[in-house]
């Protein structure tokens, strides 16, 4: 099957049809390895066992910006190519994605507690992944406004790319501005500061968690094509019926 | 298993991110339930997308 065969859904729902089953296994076997390596990783020598949060943290602040330029380059498609499924995946997407930022955002707050002494500071990283979030409501409720799903499709991939500002801002808050929120310590030049003890079951979780989101976005992709066809044949009936 | 003076915001982090995933396949797979329920509803009623008849044709 070529590439460009995949732009028509239907042979898009066939070939998801046969690959979920096979990414929703892989999920679960990374998800029970992962988790195993996380609760024999050894305590950290400062924060002790408080770092098995960072587990399930980082995974999701990074799958936070990754769904957005996800997002953003369907909405490239969509905008430049009008690829069918380009905007399909753009909509399957924001529901993931503000569900892994707001993870990021509540357990980062349940590590700052007992780290930083406070749930919650005004500083840049935190300001920023919490503009991220509302930003993916934003677009969520924007494809509910608009009836036509091309329009809001249209509509909304312009919004993700005007967001997509809003990704080195995140990234690079902690450099920028001083901030309560750590620096880098896996992606930076000069490689990972983490001892491998606990970088392996970091690295584990985190290929997990983007197993879950490639079998929850293609699923809802799946969905979306559906709900569409259902739209077209209530159109029809409707049409047929004035 | 010792998790320490702060266990409570560990299980508290871990809770949260299982009940967060567990709601999210159980979205997916309603909608999906909820759109093949409404696609074999129209279908029974005879309505048919024009890409179907051609296919069938």
């Amino acid at each position: 099957m070529a590439l460009i065969d995949l732009a028509n859904p239907t042979r898009f729902l066939a070939l998801t049809a046969r690959i979920l089953p096979w990414t929703a296994t892989a999920t679960a076997i990374a998800f029970a390895i992962g988790l195993y390596l996380v609760w024999s990783a050894p305590d950290d020598y400062q924060q002790g066992a408080t770092v098995k949060i960072m587990f399930i943290h980082v995974p999701n602040a990074w799958l936070a910006m990754a769904v957005w330029a996800v997002m953003s380059i369907a909405s490239i498609g969509t905008l430049v190519w009008r690829h069918p499924l380009a905007d399909v995946a753009a909509k399957a997407a924001a529901p993931l994605g503000a569900a892994f930022t707001f993870l990021a955002l509540l357990t980062g707050s349940l590590w700052g507690r007992p780290m930083w002494g406070t749930y919650w500071v005004w500083d840049a990283r935190l300001t920023s992944v919490l503009v991220l979030f509302l930003m993916y409501l934003g677009v969520m409720a924007l494809w509910r406004t608009v009836d036509d799903p091309s329009r809001a499709g249209r509509a909304a991939a312009i919004l993700t790319l005007v967001g997509a500002i809003n990704l080195p801002i995140i990234k690079f808050s902690v450099d920028w501005w001083n901030t309560l929120h750590q620096p880098a310590s896996v992606f930076r030049p000069g490689g990972p500061t983490i001892d491998p003890s606990i970088l392996t079951p970091l690295l584990v979780m985190a290929l997990a968690f983007l197993l879950l989101f490639a079998t929850l976005h293609l699923a809802a992709m799946r969905n979306e094509i559906l709900r569409r066809r259902v739209r077209t044949m209530w159109l029809m009936q409707a049409h047929a019926a004035s | 298993m010792n998790l320490g003076p702060h266990a409570a915001f560990i299980i508290a982090a871990y809770a949260v991110a299982l009940a967060v995933v567990i709601s999210l396949i159980a979205w997916v797979l309603a909608d999906h339930a909820a759109q093949r329920r409404l696609l074999a509803d129209l279908e029974a009623r005879g309505v048919s997308r024009r890409s179907d008849k051609a296919e069938a044709a």
